[in-house]
């Protein structure tokens, strides 16, 4: 690399942020980009300004004039299915002088009401209410006054994605070979819903340590020791380990994909599950294999996929599916919002399978998340401890990256280096 | 059950005849007494309160009234979960919780609802301040208790605790018992 005169270089005494050396099989990272608030700063501004953004699920919002709000990329917006069922994402901010004009999480609304001075708007922006509007002069053209939409806005399989980079290549472009696996979550799972009951949690950690942490096979074993024993306690079998590859998707996602110790709603039967699910496990693999094919079926049934999609939307398919953003507020901390994916017309007693193995492992009341909380604050005050200038993401480099190496991580520190530095090796 | 016996020496539990002639004093004792075994990290002998059929449940703060059966929670534990959890924030490993946070469970406005069957439903306001490392955390919330009578004697058949905060994002995670 060339050093150039980018402030965040200055910001490492040795030069670069993200330093490669393939003969040397060695990868690793500035541990500032964990602690600096000038890089925070910037990532706010070249990678959350840059980036397409989850915003939500379409079956956050089934009819016309359904909206869910909350805050996306740090800003707050709302998502409301408009009058001809198209979704529309706006800025939370009256044209008037400022009020946010949606004012609770989620419902159903005809019309946004502005509660300072009454202004309104319907759920495709249209400015259809001011008072007194005889006050206003003819030459004041009312229909630029609408609510103002998000630069881009598209959805993928349900999957809503905003930009706030007018300039953004399209969504499909974006998400590259990361598309095929939210074919995978999203057939096997006929149509999915995000169910209700939402985690909203925060860790005091730079957010890019969860980035890696929910793509990282190598942590389990250590870290979540007492959520294996608990299965094993109940009677899975955990013989078979997480064995599988890494892979990176292109620009900057990346999934693991293993063998599945445990059950998997769909549709790989375990004891667990209880002898009345044995049945309906089985007709939902047939249909899978029916529709799909043996090898395509097997893959969705019986392998884990843990995906990123860059930068801060993971959509784990494992025990259950988890979908997960996070944000950063400083350096030194990030918010994280999770939902529970499922199939829409899932038998009860499947669904409840399906809860209970996600929030065993998962949330912040599971057995495992608490730990990668802990986990991910301890390594944040490791880095402020100093004296280790770098950390090291080097596993894997000398062979075929499996689920357990490093490789994931590394694609997706390319392309945050690429996006930071503005510049490609 | 051992544990049983446990909790009734290191804190009986006062012989209570009748589930509809219990009076509000014997369920504070019974809630004063939960709250300090938690407050002591006497899990064994506090999960010898819970009826071997017990729930222990904590919706989403974002919905109150949610389902263990269709909607997430955070925590839906039966008895075993249960006793893996305390199993679990027993054995060093659950790493948020070693070394184990300091608590001090607060638990006032106890209503007693009329008996339903064999069950006496009780309201209890609760605040657990949660002290570990260099951070304080506040969880304050409703408990949603059903007591019932074992051998004569209180015990919790269910405890459902929801919170009054709208997200977790000032206190991260639920790893202790609320």
């Amino acid at each position: 690399m060339t050093v150039t005169h980018d402030p965040t270089r200055q910001l490492a005494a040795s030069g670069p942020l993200v330093e490669e050396d393939l003969a040397g099989h060695r990868f690793r990272v500035h541990r500032s980009t964990m602690t600096s608030p000038e890089i925070h700063t910037m990532e706010l501004e070249r990678v959350f300004g840059r980036s397409w953004l989850y915003v939500g699920h379409e079956s956050e919002i089934p009819g016309k004039g359904d909206y869910v709000r909350r805050p996306v990329g740090g800003r707050r917006v709302f998502m409301v299915r408009g009058r001809s069922g198209q979704v529309n994402v706006f800025h939370n901010s009256c044209t008037h002088r400022g009020a946010m004009v949606c004012r609770t999480d989620r419902g159903n609304a005809k019309v946004f009401s502005c509660f300072y001075h009454a202004w309104s708007f319907n759920t495709d922006g249209d400015l259809v209410g001011v008072p007194d509007r005889q006050a206003y002069g003819d030459g004041l053209d009312f229909s630029a006054l609408g609510l103002r939409s998000v630069p881009r806005v598209e959805s993928y399989r349900g999957f809503v994605f905003l930009s706030y980079d007018p300039d953004i290549m399209g969504l499909i472009e974006y998400l590259a070979d990361a598309r095929e696996y939210i074919d995978l979550v999203v057939d096997a799972t006929g149509t999915p819903e995000i169910i209700s009951g939402t985690n909203e949690y925060a860790i005091n950690a730079n957010w890019k340590l969860l980035a890696e942490n929910s793509i990282d096979g190598y942590h389990a074993v250590s870290t979540h020791d007492t959520y294996f024993k608990y299965l094993v306690a109940l009677g899975t079998d955990l013989a078979g380990g997480v064995n599988g590859t890494a892979r990176a998707l292109g620009n900057g996602h990346a999934v693991l994909e293993y063998a599945a110790p445990w059950g998997r709603p769909v549709a790989k039967w375990e004891p667990l599950f209880g002898e009345a699910s044995r049945e309906e496990i089985g007709r939902l693999r047939a249909e899978l294999v029916d529709r799909y094919g043996e090898v395509r079926a097997s893959r969705m049934a019986d392998t884990n996929r843990n995906l990123l999609i860059y930068p801060n939307l993971v959509i784990n398919d494992i025990m259950a599916v988890t979908v997960r953003t996070f944000m950063p507020v400083s350096a030194d901390r990030m918010e994280i919002t999770a939902w529970e994916l499922a199939p829409s017309e899932e038998l009860p007693q499947l669904r409840q399978r399906r809860l209970d193995s996600f929030l065993t492992f998962l949330g912040p009341g599971g057995f495992a998340t608490p730990d990668d909380i802990e986990a991910l604050e301890s390594c944040q005050h490791g880095f402020h401890s100093g004296g280790v200038e770098w950390n090291d993401i080097s596993r894997g480099m000398a062979r075929e990256p499996q689920a357990n190496d490093e490789e994931q991580m590394r694609a997706f520190w390319r392309r945050w280096n690429e996006q930071m530095i503005g510049e490609t090796r | 059950m051992t544990a049983t016996a446990d909790a009734q020496s290191v804190a009986p539990t006062p012989e209570v005849g009748r589930i509809d002639s219990v009076t509000r004093e014997q369920v504070e004792d019974l809630l004063y007494l939960e709250a300090g075994l938690l407050d002591d990290w006497e899990l064994d002998t506090w999960l010898a309160l819970y009826t071997e059929d017990c729930r222990y449940v904590i919706p989403c703060n974002d919905t109150p009234e949610g389902d263990p059966a269709r909607d997430l929670v955070l925590v839906d534990d039966d008895h075993l979960r249960l006793s893996c959890r305390v199993e679990r924030l027993n054995s060093r490993r659950a790493h948020r919780e070693y070394p184990h946070s300091a608590t001090s469970h607060q638990v006032t406005n106890v209503r007693l609802l009329p008996v339903e069957g064999d069950e006496l439903p009780v309201l209890a306001e609760f605040v657990v301040w949660r002290f570990r490392g260099e951070r304080s955390y506040s969880y304050a919330g409703r408990y949603h208790y059903r007591l019932r009578l074992v051998d004569s004697r209180l015990r919790v058949a269910s405890k459902r605790c929801v919170l009054r905060m709208g997200s977790l994002r000032q206190v991260s995670d639920v790893a202790i018992i609320l």
